[in-house]
């Protein structure tokens, strides 16, 4: 008994230890939590609120209105609409169909919109907004925005949408907006925007950073289910910036009405600053189309149509440029000295080059021809000789001095380079040796020789202004800033050697040349020039095309018909090219054409530097209000 | 003086009011409001709902505890076996009048509305039942082989019962607060050490007996950046709330976390989530402390108490008061796998609410009745080796 009580007292005293144990064992458990505590809440707290933070914070971009475009003088040419749509969120709506009726008291809801509506509000989470309908008149929306409040989950949202205010006449110049293809989309959070739209031609795709502006950002708290709390702040967005064509509306629909029913095209530059005034293409197509997604069978239509009217021919149609290239032949041979002005060759209709004879266009042949002969005539045994003379590689450096081969500068998207050949081009395109023959066919502007007609009007400007390596420039300003520098540089040709081949083009029109016929008067003013005519078939097909067509080529075989010129001939500050596919010889179908265009822009006569004053063209579009519903979140 | 204390006057019930520990309850009213407090913040900055009811749970909490403290200490000895007995049956009827929510089984309804979750009230009642087991039980036998049959059977049936509810988080704090009740009464450290060894070796056997949502709540603890979105997620945010509230926390109903709804359960499992994120470490801690008091009472309540009855049910109470403070914590800071349990006297819910209180009613009980003699058994008197009601034969 007495062993008993010993061991109840020892075991009481035990049990107080093991008591006194666990509650280390509670106090070491403690001493865990606080530290794991420390570590979350003061270690690694900056972390963690950063963590927080992004989970609660999210960035939406606000879209900046997209730059607007006016023409020469001041007329708006493209601008944004406002596209006012009803949203409605159907988790405040409640009842969505009876917030659908009550809509349709102020503005019609179809049942087609109606259908639609409800079957995405019951697929989608609810505070999820649907779009009802878009496009509603400024009534319309101006009474929903009104009776707002009591229709609670109507919300009116102004978005905004490009309009085209001559689209017939320029689009080729300005081009569209489009939704943004999947490549197109970078790194920029804009283009990651439901229903933002880039430029995807013309002007509106090569301004297209200037033009699209920058984001706005709104920072709104949303909670788990990506719902929005509430807005946080805001930055406006940066709208784009406007932007002044050269292009003057009046002389582009001139041309395209000059050009008609041909498939051709024309290009006028002022020769100091390269401002382009026109250019136009035939066919053209109207960019209005493609607002808001062009549809598929207007867009079916204009693939299928025999003269391709999406193909700007004015920089992306490349032609052998035939006798126009004369004068690039001629400086090449007066800067390299191997023939003199002076020097006269006998044209005998046919030359002779090893066991191949080369004819020239007149096969009676011209007689003793010296380099003003040659072009005024466009004698093209005498540019053979000169030609062979030179040798090809000189005159693909002169070609390229003059804008030919690639334009590095032009302000114009799609735009195609032509082609310049020469004996490393040959062999590196074509692994093959150059041949001496095929200089000649050169020197004549045939061959491998392509320029567009955007190159030629460049050439005969760089002619006309004294060898100023002048760019052409389809946007004047962006904003008040100028696009071209006060005085484009110089390319380094001899100014005599500029001034006869001017003298030479001159008699081309004024003195009995090839385009004596196309000569012209304004004011005193008149204008030098320079005729070609491209072969599409040899000869042999044209023979046998004809011989099929009852005596005429058909069409497809005929020459291009290219003319260049410059005006006025003194102090000279316009320059024009034309090229009329299939349109037989130059200076009878392109001449004309170059002619009645230019005694336009003469008769114009546009003030030289009119800086363009933003100020002036207040917009003329009414402010809408801005969107008031959040738009959703993380969904 | 020891002998002054033995005096009958001294447990009239006007003697016990005066000499109960007061600061303990209001250290346990203080918990309760912070977590009224809370659950006010998780609504939104109102009463109504969790806050209020909350309130009613907490009044009614304190009057049993106050009750429980009072009684007779002699009382819940006769009566823990019963209650064992009780709370048993109510355990094996679950699965066949169960309730059942979120695919499992744990509630009981009565009429009225009353629902009771049997696998709660045991935690109270295993101690109980542990505590008068060895209160009888000699202490030279009780590390005998022989002698712990009983007290791992009285652990071992209601664990295994929760299991299949299934709940196993609730029956690892069973099995966890038996063991320590079981380890405090003095039996030899060995089994312990042995029983360790043997449960590591079986844990690969134990896994393939797991349920695929548990298997996903252990792999999820250990890699919860595995799926941020997924099962993974709760812990990633709970972290992101703690971690974000900094010292001094948002403030609160500041709290981005908990108000924007990135956290699960935020007035139950997780309300400390949204305490360490709006009140920070300041309030964590605090809250800590708060608890830190209550466990020191509870040991020092243990320790102290003459009745091996009274120690171990001090001890024991205490302890498991203990793990749901440490497990709740170390779930919502990611220290260990998310499991459904509550943290003691601040999380919305009535029948943990009532547990611990009634616990703690007892570990004041026992505070109260330190020096009283219980009888161990036998004519009385001194403490008898054998067990007359726990016949064995030599």
């Amino acid at each position: 008994m007495a062993g008993g009580r010993a061991d109840d007292e020892g075991g009481g005293a035990k049990v107080s230890r093991r008591a006194l144990l666990l509650g280390g064992v509670q106090v070491a458990g403690l001493g865990v939590l606080f530290g794991r505590l420390y570590t979350l809440q003061i270690v690694d707290a900056d972390q963690y609120t950063t963590l927080s933070d992004e989970n609660r914070i999210n960035y939406q971009p606000i879209a900046p209105l997209r730059g607007r475009i006016y023409e020469r003088s001041g007329l708006l040419v493209a601008s944004n609409r406002a596209n006012l749509k009803v949203i409605i969120v159907p988790e405040a709506a409640g009842d969505v169909r009876g917030t659908l009726d009550r809509i349709s008291r102020i503005a019609e809801v179809s049942e087609e919109n109606r259908a639609r509506v409800l079957r995405r509000a019951s697929r989608q989470r609810a505070f999820v907004p649907v779009m009802v309908m878009e496009h509603l008149t400024w009534a319309e929306f101006a009474k929903l925005n009104a009776q707002a409040p009591s229709f609670p989950g109507v919300f009116p949202e102004a978005a905004s949408v490009r309009e085209y205010h001559f689209g017939p006449e320029l689009a080729h110049v300005v081009g569209y907006v489009g939704g943004v293809d999947r490549w197109e989309a970078d790194d920029e959070r804009l283009l990651q925007m439901r229903d933002f739209e880039i430029g995807k031609d013309g002007v509106e795709r090569s301004y297209d950073r200037r033009l699209r502006g920058t984001p706005g950002v709104r920072r709104v708290e949303v909670n788990a289910g990506g719902r929005i709390i509430r807005e946080l702040d805001r930055t406006p967005p940066g709208n784009g910036e406007n932007i002044f064509l050269s292009v003057d509306l009046e002389l582009q629909r001139f041309a395209l009405e000059r050009l008609g029913g041909e498939t051709a095209a024309t290009v006028v530059m002022d020769v100091r600053t390269g401002e382009v005034l026109v250019m136009a293409s035939t066919p053209s197509f109207d960019s209005s189309q493609f607002v808001g997604g062009i549809s598929h069978a207007h867009w079916r239509a204009l693939l299928a149509h025999p003269g391709k009217p999406l193909l700007n021919r004015a920089v992306e149609g490349q032609y052998p440029p035939g006798s126009t290239f004369k004068m690039v032949v001629a400086l090449a041979a007066l800067e390299s000295g191997v023939i003199s002005t002076k020097e006269r060759i006998r044209c005998t209709g046919r030359y002779h080059l090893g066991n191949a004879s080369y004819g020239c266009w007149k096969r009676s042949g011209h007689g003793k021809v010296n380099m003003h002969d040659g072009i005024q005539r466009s004698c093209d045994y005498y540019f053979y000789e000169v030609a062979r003379r030179v040798g090809i590689d000189r005159i693909a450096k002169m070609a390229r001095k003059l804008g030919m081969g690639g334009l590095e500068d032009l302000d114009y998207s799609d735009a195609k380079p032509g082609i310049i050949p020469s004996v490393g081009w040959k062999l590196a395109t074509l692994g093959e040796p150059w041949y001496p023959g095929e200089t000649l066919i050169a020197g004549i502007g045939q061959g491998y020789v392509l320029a567009t007609p955007m190159q030629l009007c460049v050439y005969a400007a760089r002619i006309a202004n004294g060898g100023r390596a002048v760019q052409p420039r389809l946007v004047r300003a962006i904003g008040d800033e100028p696009t071209y520098p006060e005085e484009w540089p110089d390319l380094g040709i001899a100014p005599e050697s500029l001034a006869f081949v001017r003298d030479a083009m001159d008699s081309v029109v004024n003195r009995g040349g090839t385009a004596a016929r196309s000569r012209i008067d304004v004011n005193g003013m008149t204008m030098a020039g320079k005729t070609g005519t491209s072969q599409v078939a040899s000869l042999a097909v044209a023979r046998a095309s004809s011989q099929r067509n009852g005596g005429e080529v058909e069409r497809r075989y005929r020459d291009h018909a290219l003319f260049v010129a410059f005006a006025p001939v003194e102090e000279p500050r316009y320059a024009i090219s034309v090229v009329v596919e299939h349109g037989g010889g130059g200076s009878r179908a392109a001449a004309p054409v170059a002619k009645d265009i230019m005694t336009r822009v003469l008769e114009r006569d546009l003030p030289a530097d009119a800086a363009p004053d933003p100020d002036e063209h207040a917009n003329p579009l009414p402010h809408w209000p801005e969107t008031r519903w959040p738009e959703t979140g993380n969904g | 003086m020891a002998d002054s204390w033995r005096s009958e006057k001294n447990f009239a019930l006007p003697s016990k009011v005066l000499r109960l520990n007061w600061i303990a309850v209001l250290v346990i009213a203080a918990i309760g409001a912070l977590g009224v407090v809370m659950l006010y913040s998780v609504a939104g900055g109102t009463l109504e709902g969790w806050a209020e009811r909350q309130i009613w749970r907490l009044g009614a909490g304190l009057v049993l505890l106050l009750v429980i403290a009072l009684v007779d200490l002699r009382v819940w000895l006769a009566a823990s076996f019963p209650i064992y007995a009780v709370v048993l049956a109510l355990l094996v009827a679950v699965p066949y009048f169960g309730t059942s929510a979120g695919g499992a089984r744990r509630w009981l309804e009565f009429g009225g509305g009353i629902q009771l979750q049997p696998s709660e009230l045991m935690k109270v009642s295993l101690v109980m039942a542990l505590g008068a087991y060895f209160h009888y039980c000699a202490d030279g036998k009780i590390s005998k082989p022989l002698y712990l049959i009983v007290p791992l059977v009285l652990v071992a049936v209601p664990a295994a019962l929760i299991v299949k509810q299934p709940d196993l988080g609730t029956a690892a704090l069973i099995l966890v607060v038996g063991l320590a009740v079981i380890f405090q009464a003095g039996v030899h450290w060995a089994y312990f050490v042995a029983g360790g060894i043997a449960v590591c070796s079986a844990l690969p056997f134990l896994w393939h007996t797991l349920r695929d949502y548990q298997k996903e709540r252990i792999y999820t603890f250990l890699d919860p950046e595995r799926d941020p979105l997924g099962a993974g997620y709760h812990i990633l945010q709970s972290k992101i709330a703690v971690g974000s509230g900094g010292l001094e926390g948002k403030g609160l109903m500041g709290g981005t976390q908990s108000q924007l709804n990135f956290l699960p359960e935020k007035h139950t499992d997780f309300i400390f989530t949204t305490l360490a994120e709006e009140l920070g470490l300041i309030g964590a801690s605090g809250l800590l402390g708060l608890y830190a008091l209550l466990l020191a009472f509870g040991v020092y309540t243990a320790w102290r108490a003459e009745s091996r009855f009274g120690q171990l049910v001090a001890g024991g109470v205490t302890f498991m008061f203990f793990l749901y403070i440490f497990i709740n914590v170390a779930m919502v800071t990611g220290l260990v796998p998310v499991v459904g349990v509550p943290l003691p006297l601040v999380s919305y819910g009535g029948t943990a609410l009532l547990t611990l209180m009634a616990g703690l009613g007892l570990v004041l009980n026992v505070a109260l009745h330190r020096s009283m003699p219980l009888e161990r058994g036998g004519s009385g008197g001194g403490g008898s080796i054998a067990l007359p009601k726990w016949p064995v034969r030599k």
